[in-house]
């Protein structure tokens, strides 16, 4: 989750790019295999993405995971508006989304997948949305760009990519499902 | 010897049927002569520049409440004659519904003496018709005329009993006192805090039907016939009222009746947003009535434009639109408001000063409203350029409970005398 | 999505139809909210709900009370049939005084029309409307409308049937503002006595949507949802508007035989309480046709969404984070 945005008037330009299309292939490839070696296998693991821009993710990491298994994984999507912490910031409201989790939770392991790990609130939001579903044996949590700046002590146990940044700089995960070319970009706020 | 001088107005005095450019001069206290091009006689004379205005008589309200005795946080006969005094009147007629109220000629000679003790305006008595107003039994009105009521009225509440109404009009003429009805049937308009219609369905407000008032009108009417007692309607708001009444005076009934000017102004739409200062009795109707009003303004089936005014302090208003109490102060906005009429072409100035000065005279039979030679000099100096905002600066009531808050009107009394004197001297004139 | 750009909801005249829509979304995830084991949202953590009922309401109060409580806010009940001159503190110096203690949200039940929206003109606090004397029952229109497009899958070209006292109904026209913004047919019906003046004016344009009608069959011919009005029984008798529940049973009750006019599809609903037999036969309460108890259930996930929308202010986020 970003923190508060400031001059959302001046257009976003693009300073460079991270990952091209064949770069985000490769980070998810791995991503897929080092959870399956890490969890010895697909068994008693499902994957929730973390809406909205996670969830793409967490769709392609299942095709990946079942390719490598031979078994499908359940797939869940959490939404965090109703558990963000800076809703009474002045920010503006943010939308509600549907949380679906259409398994039980209790006793699997959850690997949370999202697009861009920051300051660390998205997460934080998840685990505390996930924890009003059910008791997970654990939670794992994956993400493709890793930016830092982190507010709160949460780490990733899968990461596409570390990048260096600003805090004045956005990073933007763009993905076919969205009509756009596979790739994470850099975008900074014109001067 | 005073001599008072009021040069170049437009002099308008319907009772006498004048509206000419003229002076009037006024010596201790008395009209003595109104023509063009009169020079002042002695050397004392003080001289009033009445060019652009318009002399008219002091007003005439028949129908205030200045909640003295008992009521004086909301106004007193003090703070009411002041009111008076700044919207232009000199003769105000008060209900007697005050606490306790004037069914006696003890409250009577109260408020009359009262009413002479502060000077800013003849304070004309109403009084009961019923002894505690209960309804039941008939007040010592002959006594009370003797102690100076002009008429009788149960103002506030309507005679529900036709027996007793039929008596009241027997005994009330015994002494020729007109009777005052507010015309309401009680039983129709239960509950109802404003007007009957689509506006009252759409706040879900219990309304008044217009029948609550013209309902009791048609039976008084049928009373009056038998008896031919004078009668009053008070604060006429609906159109098929007006119609009886038109119908009535056609048959040689000795009727009269008098509106208010909010019911002239306003629509029940001012109730939309529950504003509780737009409650009051009878309701403010919806536009057909108001046009009807309108129409028998113009025709005369109107006699008099009455205020209503009816002060309340914000313990009763500040309330439930429900709960609050009915009514709205009315003689500092009463001359603008009719103005507005003439404004619009519904009735034309000389009308409108009838209306307030010879009009409300007759209905009640006051020596007042004339500046004919050797009346007392209660006149009235009227700028009908001057614009002023309505608010709490400007009210000189004690009470702030009119919908025309925050309203600028325009018309206004610049100077108003009592027997010579000024009463309200917005310009200083006779500093 | 549009913002919901109001302050309070004093009613639901005045809102948009994108608006409405909004909150029925939002209901539909609040919903899904109190079927999971934890029913509980952190959302309004830290917040404050007074629940300022002067009527007697059991059952909206309470459906109040689990809405501010599943967000998380700390919900405070003021009941009494207190009316202010009894009690010798007016409306509004209670509100003044309650403003004092910092609540964010008032929602006040209150027998006086338009006592919502001048509590909403003295607070800072937002202010719900749960009934004002026969004006408005917001929260009931939404929750009416959202278990009609649950059952049904939409609103627009549906035709309701909106029974009994219409004209001391605050249920009635809260519904008639709504359902005519979804776009669906209303049809009133009821004795004259019980049909105000100008009804159809309520909804100024839309009024082509809009039929009275005092023939209960007429009424039900074709209709895909019959909601009945609670009948106040003490407006039976003496000068009343009504005789009495026996005949106004006969007259204007719902019964199978009746319903059979109805399409085959329609659904009953009904605010409550019910009278059983009196406007509802009594097995059609809890007949296979009734949606009366999730229109209850309803209740709880559209006054989330409400207290949500007032409680967090703003506006939603144009782009996810």
């Amino acid at each position: 989750m970003t923190p508060p945005r400031r001059g959302l008037e001046q257009p976003l330009v693009l300073l460079r790019e991270l990952l091209d299309e064949a770069g985000v292939a490769r980070a998810l490839r791995r991503i897929a295999h080092e959870l399956v070696e890490r969890n010895r296998g697909a068994g008693g693991l499902a994957l929730v993405g973390v809406r909205t821009g996670g969830l793409q993710l967490a769709v392609r990491l299942r095709r990946l995971v079942t390719e490598i298994e031979g078994h499908e994984p359940p797939l869940g999507a959490v939404d965090i508006a109703l558990y963000r912490d800076d809703i009474f910031q002045g920010l503006p409201r943010p939308e509600v989304g549907p949380t679906e989790l259409p398994f039980a939770l209790d006793g699997l392991t959850l690997v949370l997948v999202d697009d861009v790990l920051y300051t660390g609130r998205t997460v934080r939001a998840a685990l505390d949305a996930l924890m009003d579903y059910g008791r997970p044996r654990a939670v794992q949590l994956a993400v493709l760009v890793d930016r830092g700046h982190r507010e709160l002590p949460i780490q990733a146990d899968y990461v596409g990519l570390v990048a260096q940044t600003t805090r004045a700089e956005s990073v933007r995960v763009k993905l076919a499902e969205l009509g756009e070319v596979d790739r994470v970009v850099v975008l900074e706020r014109g001067a | 010897m005073s001599e008072l001088l009021l040069k170049g107005g437009r002099v308008i005095d319907p009772a006498s049927g004048l509206d000419r450019t003229a002076d009037v001069r006024i010596v201790d206290g008395r009209i003595v002569e109104v023509a063009p091009g009169l020079a002042a006689r002695g050397a004392g004379a003080r001289v009033v520049d009445c060019a652009n205005r318009v002399v008219a008589p002091g007003f005439v309200d028949l129908h205030v409440h200045f909640r003295e005795p008992g009521q004086e946080y909301k106004e007193d006969i003090a703070s009411g004659s002041r009111s008076a005094a700044a919207g232009g009147f000199s003769t105000v007629c008060c209900m007697p519904n005050t606490v306790p109220p004037n069914d006696n000629r003890a409250i009577t000679e109260l408020i009359l003496r009262r009413s002479a003790e502060v000077g800013l305006a003849r304070v004309r008595p109403v009084g009961a018709i019923s002894k505690g107003l209960l309804g039941e039994s008939l007040s010592e009105m002959a006594e009370m005329k003797a102690a100076g009521i002009v008429a009788v009225s149960d103002d506030g509440r309507p005679v529900m009993n036709a027996e007793l109404m039929r008596r009241a009009l027997e005994y009330a003429r015994t002494f020729d006192l007109p009777v005052v009805q507010h015309a309401e049937d009680l039983e129709l308009s239960a509950g109802g805090v404003m007007n009957e219609g689509p506006v009252a369905t759409r706040a879900g407000l219990r309304g008044q039907p217009t029948s609550a008032e013209s309902v009791m009108v048609a039976r008084d009417l049928e009373l009056v016939e038998w008896t031919g007692a004078r009668y009053h309607v008070a604060h006429l708001s609906t159109a098929r009222s007006a119609a009886l009444v038109r119908d009535a005076r056609r048959r040689g009934l000795p009727v009269t009746c008098e509106v208010t000017p909010h019911h002239l102004t306003l629509t029940d739409l001012a109730c939309a947003g529950y504003d509780t200062h737009a409650k009051c009795a009878p309701p403010l109707r919806g536009p057909a009535d108001l046009a009807a009003l309108e129409e028998a303004l113009a025709d005369g089936t109107i006699d008099a434009v009455a205020t209503d005014h009816a002060p309340h302090s914000p313990v009763e208003k500040e309330l439930e639109f429900d709960n609050a109490a009915f009514g709205m102060i009315g003689l500092e906005t009463a001359f603008p408001l009719l103005y507005r009429l003439v404004v619009r072409g519904v009735i034309d100035l000389p009308r409108a000063i009838a209306l307030l000065t010879a009009g409300p005279a007759h209905c009640f039979g006051l020596d007042a409203g004339t500046l004919t030679l050797g009346a007392a000099a209660d006149v009235v100096v009227l700028d009908l350029d001057r614009t002023f905002p309505v608010n709490a600066g400007t009210i000189q009531s004690r009470s702030r409970n009119t919908p025309f808050l925050g309203w600028e009107l325009t018309g206004r009394a610049v100077l108003t005398l009592l027997d010579g004197r000024a009463t309200h001297d917005e310009d200083g004139a006779l500093a | 999505m549009t913002a919901f750009a109001h302050r309070h909801l004093l009613g639901i005249e005045g809102l948009t139809r994108e608006e409405v829509v909004q909150l029925l979304d939002l209901a539909g995830t609040f919903h899904a909210i109190s079927e999971r084991a934890i029913k509980k949202v952190p959302t309004l953590r830290g917040r404050t709900v007074i629940n300022l009922f002067l009527e007697p309401s059991t059952r909206t109060r309470t459906s109040f009370e689990i809405a501010a409580k599943r967000l998380s806010a700390d919900a405070v009940n003021i009941s009494g049939q207190v009316s202010s001159t009894v009690k010798g503190e007016t409306l509004l110096d209670t509100a003044r005084n309650l403003q004092a203690m910092k609540p964010d949200v008032i929602v006040l039940r209150h027998g006086s029309s338009g006592a919502a929206a001048s509590v909403a003109a003295v607070v800072d606090a937002a202010v719900v409307n749960a009934g004002d004397g026969t004006h408005e029952h917001p929260t009931q229109a939404l929750l009416d409308a959202v278990t009609i497009r649950a059952h049904k899958g939409r609103v627009e070209g549906l035709e309701v049937a909106i029974v009994g006292d219409i004209a001391h109904s605050r249920v009635a026209r809260s519904n008639l503002h709504a359902l005519t913004l979804l776009g669906a047919n209303v049809r009133l019906c009821g004795p004259r006595t019980m049909l105000p003046v100008g009804i159809e004016q309520l909804v100024g344009e839309r009024k082509g949507q809009v039929r009275v009608t005092h023939r209960l069959e007429e009424a039900l011919e074709g209709a895909d949802v019959v909601m009945m009005l609670r009948i106040q029984k003490e407006r039976a008798g003496a000068v009343g508007l009504f005789p009495n529940t026996r005949e106004y049973s006969r007259v204007y009750g719902l019964s199978a035989q009746k319903l059979a006019l109805a399409r085959p599809d329609a659904i009953v609903m009904h605010p409550g309480p019910v009278n059983r037999g009196v406007e509802l036969d009594p097995g059609l309460a809890d007949g296979a046709r009734s949606v009366i108890l999730d229109q209850v259930t309803w209740g709880v996930a559209v006054r989330m969404a409400v207290l949500y929308l007032l409680g967090t202010g703003g506006e939603p986020v144009a782009e996810a984070p």
